[in-house]
């Protein structure tokens, strides 16, 4: 990772420089040049600081090559909704590492200390850049419990750390959450592969208490409770089958085909076509994600 | 549309946020001030300091309000030299953050060395950073405590036009427009003096670097204080024109100084900003200008009657 960062810093500057004039792009040089140089921290507080003054805050717009480019330097990255100042913001930070990871990581914990509000979506999506990847876990999970949607969204949403670095308490509350707040849970990366069993209980638990109350449970919250449905949750998705609406019943057949039990196949058979459309994927996750309120 | 430039947010409900909205406050600044008592310490200034950067700034922009703040340490706490050492070696940290949009609220409480002290090394970092700063005139002495504010700020080489003179009343409003000042006013329910006093202000000066604001707190205030002026001013005969300016457009020009705060964060904000921190004005969605309507609370006739001038 750590021979990672030049490589990093050098694929923000392709998609910084392209909306910038070349004055900006002048100043933005400056502040890595300076910043890779023993900086003080006043050097990076004021580099952070005057970023969204002096280069804006438009969206990177990045292409799929662009895209192609950031998965080829950081496995998993996804930025691509980042704008020009959070990229900007990320080449200051990682400009300064050093070599030092512990250095780095009390710098890093400062700068998250002292963070307004756009600084720290900044640093929570650029997670899974920093170096020693495992130094940022508590750090990481403090984001996933903020009370604030986006703060919340920039470790959880399109971010591989979470999936790589949380052990599976934090990984149950962190998907848990998102349907809590309302937040989506399609672009949490690793959702199926991370599926467990205590995550299908609570995510069975949450529905009920959702039904309980006569409110509305998301078609996504069946995903993770398909793999490991147990006879509750069997009996559960039946209730859905019988009693929700389209979006949530196509997403207990999608849940019902990851199941490999006998009861969930007399289910899907069942609803015959429910169950065709489920087996080609369809309407598939993604689509189900982007209908839910 | 309405520009609200002092309130202490971090004190009000929900409700007043939504009221708020519903009344055309398009934008508010948070003042970094003390909290009705003393901190004692430097890591709750830190604390505060990132709430109203952090999470007031998100909770207004769930109810279409965009937050801005100043920060700076307020001549109360001044008073306590460990503190306020420990605090103006961070100010420089949050100075530049998103949406700070002044140095302050700085000046004079009781007038006292410390006060002094650190009201010209704020008023320094100021100049440096090429901010705006806000002046808190002291309750007591005041005539007194904003003349001196101002004469601090001339001696330390600030322009007059990037200074914001708040809490005016009659006997202050004169001097400071003369040296070039903004005058605000902050109004208030309840206080002794009478609730034309604004309307009789901008018939005797007019509305050249005059605007009001709320300072709503923890205190008994009223945050729809500018909108109710607004309507006073309109029943007083006030040119609309004025009103705008009063309202809206001068606390617009005096803080925008900053780089901070522009029309454009609400008409038309970034699209980085629409997707992560700021729901929008319902009131102005469907391309027109928000109907400001003066709606009495039930069971208490017209409180326009309550607002005072501080």
């Amino acid at each position: 990772m750590e021979n990672g960062v030049p490589t990093l810093i050098a694929v923000l500057r392709t998609w910084v420089a392209r909306r910038l004039s070349a004055d900006a792009r002048r100043w933005f040089d400056e502040q890595i040049a300076k910043l890779s140089s023993a900086p003080i921290e006043k050097d990076i507080y004021l580099a952070l600081g005057y970023a969204t003054r002096r280069l804006g805050k438009h969206d990177l717009d990045l292409s799929r090559e662009d895209l192609a480019a950031a998965q080829a330097a950081r496995p998993g990255w996804d930025p691509s909704d980042w704008s020009v100042d959070q990229a900007s913001r990320v080449a200051f930070v990682l400009a300064s590492f050093d070599g030092d990871d512990a250095k780095f990581q009390a710098r890093i914990e400062q700068l998250f200390r002292t963070a307004d509000i756009g600084e720290l979506i900044t640093f929570y999506r650029a997670l899974p850049l920093y170096p020693a990847p495992k130094r940022h876990v508590a750090r990481a999970r403090e984001g996933a419990r903020s009370g604030m949607q986006p703060i919340f969204e920039a470790v959880a949403h399109r971010n591989p750390y979470p999936r790589e670095q949380f052990d599976e308490n934090a990984w149950n509350h962190m998907v848990l959450k998102a349907l809590f707040i309302g937040s989506k849970l399609d672009p949490i990366q690793g959702l199926d592969e991370r599926a467990n069993p205590r995550l299908m209980r609570m995510l069975c638990d949450y529905a009920h208490e959702r039904w309980a109350a006569a409110r509305p449970v998301s078609p996504e919250l069946w995903r993770c409770v398909g793999r490991y449905a147990d006879d509750a949750a069997l009996a559960d998705l039946a209730r859905v089958l019988e009693t929700g609406g389209l979006a949530e019943r196509q997403a207990a057949a999608l849940a019902l085909t990851a199941s490999t039990s006998a009861r969930a196949k007399s289910l899907l058979a069942g609803v015959p076509e429910l169950a065709r459309a489920a087996a080609a994927g369809k309407p598939g996750w993604t689509a189900l994600s982007a209908t839910a309120q | 549309m309405f520009v609200d430039s002092h309130t202490h947010m971090i004190s009000r409900t929900t409700d007043d946020y939504e009221r708020m909205a519903a009344a055309g406050i398009v934008a508010c600044i948070e003042p970094a001030f003390w909290l009705g008592q003393p901190r004692t310490h430097v890591g709750t200034y830190i604390d505060y300091l990132s709430l109203i950067c952090g999470f007031e700034r998100f909770r207004a922009g769930q109810f279409g309000l965009r937050h801005y703040c100043t920060i700076g340490l307020n001549p109360k706490e001044a008073n306590n030299e460990e503190l306020a050492e420990a605090v103006m070696e961070i100010l420089p940290r949050y100075a530049l953050k998103e949406g700070v949009v002044a140095i302050g609220e700085l000046g004079y409480d009781e007038q006292t060395a410390l006060e002094d002290k650190y009201y010209r090394l704020q008023l320094e970092l100021a100049k440096e950073l090429q901010l705006p700063v806000m002046v808190h005139t002291p309750h007591r002495d005041k005539r007194q405590g904003t003349l001196r504010s101002m004469a601090v700020a001339l001696e330390h080489g600030l322009d007059p036009r990037l200074v914001v003179i708040d809490h005016n009343n009659e006997e202050t409003v004169r001097e400071v427009l003369d040296r070039g000042f903004w005058a605000a006013f902050s109004i208030y329910p309840f206080t002794k003096m009478g609730n034309e006093r604004m309307v009789e202000i901008v018939k005797t000066y007019g509305a050249e670097r005059i605007f009001c604001d709320s300072a709503c707190d923890w205190g008994v205030s009223d945050p729809l204080a500018v909108p109710k002026t607004a309507e006073l001013m309109r029943r007083g005969g006030i040119p609309e024109e004025q009103i705008t300016k009063i309202t809206y457009e001068n606390p617009l020009a005096a803080y925008g100084q900053s780089g901070q705060i522009n029309e454009a964060d609400w008409l038309n904000p970034p699209a980085i900003d629409q997707r992560t921190l700021y729901m929008g004005n319902t009131v102005l969605r469907g391309g027109q200008a928000p109907r400001v309507e003066h709606k009495p609370r039930a069971g208490t006739g017209d409180d326009l009657a309550d607002l005072k001038i501080v």
